[in-house]
């Protein structure tokens, strides 16, 4: 496959950690018997079981998760802010509050019981209770002995950080919805239960001669139950339909409204004048079903709903200066004024001033330009930029805007104008669904009255108005793609929006960037070249502060390479220069870190370096060459069968911003066909999709969303390959974790499939009502016939959306089982 | 006659108390989470917890 040495773990798998169950490697920390893989799984270990709770360990092998030290308790300082509290509690008295947290690390049965016995670690904390499905935990804690913050930081410490991004805090809670769906439903059952016992002896030719008291007393008992359906349990659906009667559009609802309503209308006519029994078993059969479907609706949401959206990657605080230093706020406590601080690769959070530092603001966020502008002192900074460079201080002039920010991924900008007509073609059969529903239902009605028989028409008309069902056209895109979203995001690719499947599904041509998509960051494979003497310990440990202020992926390599466990000094004029390096003062000498050419430009002498293969990044320090930090080519596993996998059903591009020295690797891996460019910058690379684009193809690109943002914008699927959450570009429909890059050509083909679903399902849907409202208008359709029907039918589309995507995943290994 | 009157009276009065236990169960949170409590089992109690805080200062802020 290639030649570069894979910097993948290859240690062979030694005792496993007794607390998270990792392998140990080469710093096993022995104690008591059990083997540790680091100090923090031990610390949580002896926490445990000083505390009563080392049953955690019997209940499940190896139940904890990694903790690489504690994170700082100053980090979750924001949570005490009275209007963080106000947003994150559930109820308080002051003296005992609720706070329910997602914990995404919850995984089996000991963190459940774990997570319900904490009060054992503190006895602030009083009970707490574990809710699996949403991985949340809801715990009640006394304010005066423990300080939400503490209790979030006591959770982090034991490995069960909670999330607290921007997208929690959103999150409405549907707590209440649902239990009043729940109560309507277990409403009408009971009504559809009873009065289906009072019709059957009706069906059976129970003979009102007979028994005429019967029938009246039947008749009346179900006029009674069928009540509270159309009042309480189809309350919804009279809202609704209400609702868009005012606005003046049809919607779905109406047809389902006008349909009770005449149910009970004509039902009540025949009991009251004693002519017939009326179809009340039907209308509260239908709402029944009706509901059932909504509560399975609901339940997939749910599902959804704990899997990350993109608003998980919104930061929640931000760092305020005030007179006593540097505080960690909530985004939503900033008010206009207010100073804060804004590090290399932050968000600007508001409108605002600078007022101290260098700024090179990266607006790609907003434009899709990936050219950072630099701006100076007193200058307007608008929100939703990335300071590129050291840490700026800025005095917001505009209130924060989360839902601004949010937006920003949808933003105009980023909007594709590409058509979706899968999608458009639901919307406007949608629209002219109900009119022509009613209209059938209509001219059924007239025909039979006309024809005599105004009771068949009734008929008629209410089984038109029930058996045609929009919902299973409707449901029929939105249920796969949306299946197709979650499965996908389970894997660890989040799709923007449902609309990138199908574009997915259309791509032709892949163009793959090489840093940090094709190659892979980590520590491993560095090594220094000097230019005479090796680095002293003082040049290493600022090397390593000046790279940990940037997030190109050479930067993370180099500062994890550099790496001795100091803590980093403070840099001074940080500047990074997109493709080129980065520069800075540290300890007031200068350093530049970047591309030979670069340097020289720079004035930095350049001697002959015996480099191995691999990138080089030079280091200068104080104005004289120190050599270079070579990080061997080393691709990410997998890529080699990745682009053998795609290479005969697509036609495939390299571009790097890198030298030719890696051409020969790549040719070998990519194969003669495929085009591979080196030296790009940017804006070759934009123009190079654009110009693929006008070939005819449908282009996805891959990069990191760096500097290649305007490329991913161009593309018609910008998929943007992330190491860590939180650096990821707007300009991109798809967000994949580095490690999935490889798995890119079973995810094409499960767009393609889940596609050809979408028409399978719509084909199904179209040909049920085409056959049962051609049936309904006959007259001979019982409603009751037509209300069991209906639910089933979009019960059909949703399960053969849901079954055959899930199927399709499951033959592409996207989930496992 | 009046039997079955009397019959089909007690059986909705049945179907009614099943109603009203629903609604109790849908009120008390039952219907909320279906998965935990079916984890919650599996773990033995070899401890008695201690009263966390003051049990009633809980139980009193517990929202119905």
């Amino acid at each position: 496959m290639t030649n570069a040495p894979l910097v993948a773990d290859q240690r062979p798998a030694e005792k496993a950690c007794f607390h998270c169950g990792l392998p140990c490697g080469g710093v096993a920390i022995e104690k008591g018997g059990k083997v540790f893989c680091c100090h923090g799984c031990e610390t949580v270990h002896d926490l445990l079981s000083q505390s009563g709770l080392a049953q955690f360990y019997d209940l499940n092998e190896h139940p904890g998760t990694r903790v690489s030290g504690a994170p700082p308790r100053e980090r979750f300082g924001f949570l005490d802010d009275p209007t963080v509290q106000e947003q994150m509690l559930d109820f308080t008295d002051g003296r005992t509050s609720r706070v329910t947290l997602r914990v995404p690390a919850i995984h089996c049965v000991a963190c459940v019981w774990l997570l319900e016995n904490l009060f054992r670690l503190h006895p602030g904390i009083g009970k707490s209770t574990v809710n699996f499905t949403r991985r949340e935990v809801a715990i009640w804690f006394s304010p005066d002995r423990i300080k939400l913050s503490e209790l979030v930081a006591l959770l982090a410490s034991i490995g069960y950080e909670p999330s607290l991004t921007l997208g929690e805090l959103d999150k409405a809670k549907p707590h209440p919805a649902r239990r009043r769906l729940h109560l309507q439903v277990g409403v009408a059952g009971f009504a559809f239960g009873n009065i289906m016992l009072f019709s059957l002896p009706l069906y059976l030719g129970l003979d009102s001669v007979s028994a005429p008291t019967f029938r009246w007393l039947f008749g009346w008992l179900s006029l009674l139950l069928a009540l509270p359906v159309l009042v309480y349990s189809a309350a919804d659906y009279f809202r609704s339909a209400w609702l868009s009667f005012r606005q003046r559009v049809m919607t779905l609802d109406v047809p389902i409204a006008a349909g009770l309503v005449a149910l009970y209308g004509q039902s009540a006519y025949e009991i009251l004048s004693g002519t017939g029994e009326g179809y009340l078993d039907s209308l509260a059969g239908l709402v029944f079903f009706l509901l059932c479907g909504k509560i399975f609706q609901a339940k997939t949401y749910d599902r959804m709903a704990f899997d990350a959206d993109y608003r998980a990657f919104f930061p929640l605080s931000v760092t305020r200066i005030t007179d006593a230093g540097e505080v960690s706020v909530a985004l939503s406590a900033i008010c206009v004024g207010d100073r804060l601080r804004v590090r290399n690769g932050e968000l600007i959070p508001a409108d605002a001033k600078l007022v101290a530092g260098e700024a090179h603001i990266d607006y790609s966020f907003v434009t899709g330009e990936a050219e950072p502008v630099t701006r100076e002192v007193g200058d307007r900074l608008y929100a939703g930029g990335r300071q590129v460079g050291g840490a700026i201080e800025i005095e917001t002039i505009k209130p924060v805007s989360q839902s601004y920010l949010t937006s920003l991924w949808n933003h105009d900008t980023f909007a594709k104008d590409h058509r979706d007509p899968l999608n458009t073609l639901t919307n406007r059969y949608s629209r002219r669904f109900t009119l022509i529903v009613v209209s059938i239902a209509l001219g059924a009605l007239g025909w039979w009255w006309w024809a005599g028989n105004g009771g068949r028409g009734l008929k008629a008309f209410t089984s038109v108005l029930i058996v045609a069902c929009p919902c299973a056209l409707a449901l029929a895109a939105p249920f796969t793609l949306g299946t197709a979203l979650r499965l996908l995001g389970r894997f660890r690719v989040f799709l923007k929006n449902a609309q990138v499947v199908e574009r997915l599904a259309r791509v032709t041509a892949v163009v793959f960037d090489k840093t940090g998509t094709l190659t892979l960051a980590g520590a491993g494979g560095v090594q220094f070249v000097g230019a005479g003497e090796d680095l002293t310990p003082a040049e290493r440990l600022a090397v390593h502060s000046l790279t940990s202020h940037s997030t190109h992926p050479y930067s993370v390599r180099v500062s994890e390479f550099t790496d001795d466990g100091k803590a980093p000094e403070t840099v001074t004029d940080f500047r990074e220069t997109p493709g080129c390096g980065i520069e800075g003062h540290v300890q007031g000498k200068r350093l530049l870190l970047g591309s030979r050419a670069w340097l020289e430009q720079r004035g930095v002498t350049m001697t002959g370096l015996d480099l191995p293969a691999g990138s080089a990044v030079h280091l200068a320090v104080a104005g004289r060459l120190r050599g270079a930090f070579v990080l061997a080519g080393s691709l990410r596993p997998g890529i080699g069968a990745l682009v053998a996998e795609l290479k005969p059903a697509f036609r495939l591009s390299l571009l790097s911003g890198d030298n030719e020295k890696e051409r020969a690797q790549f040719a070998g891996v990519f194969g003669p066909d495929a085009e591979l460019r080196f030296n790009q910058t940017p804006f070759d690379k934009l123009t190079t999709v654009s110009r693929l684009r006008k070939d005819g193809e449908t282009v996805m690109m891959v990069g990191d969303g760096l500097n290649d943002a305007g490329a991913l914008r161009e593309a018609d699927v910008g998929v943007a390959v992330v190491e860590k959450i939180g650096a990821f570009s707007p300009a991109s429909d798809v967000i994949a974790d580095g490690g999935r890059v490889r798995e890119l050509g079973r995810v094409l083909r499960f767009a393609r499939r889940a596609e050809w679903v979408v028409k399978l399902s719509f084909v199904v849907s179209a040909l049920y009502n085409v056959v049962g409202v051609s049936i309904a208008a006959t007259g001979l359709l019982s409603p009751v016939i037509c209300a069991i029907l209906m639910p089933l039918s979009s019960i059909t589309v949703v399960t053969i959306a849901w079954g055959a995507t899930t199927l399709a995943a499951r033959r592409e290994g996207l989930v496992e089982g | 006659m009046a039997v079955i009157v009397i019959l089909i009276l007690a059986s909705l009065g049945l179907a009614l108390t099943f109603l009203m236990g629903f609604i109790w169960a849908v009120r008390s949170g039952q219907y909320e989470d279906p998965q935990t409590p079916a984890l919650r089992i599996l773990t033995d109690d070899t401890q008695p917890a201690p009263p966390p805080l003051s049990p009633r200062e809980f139980q009193k802020t517990t929202p119905a």
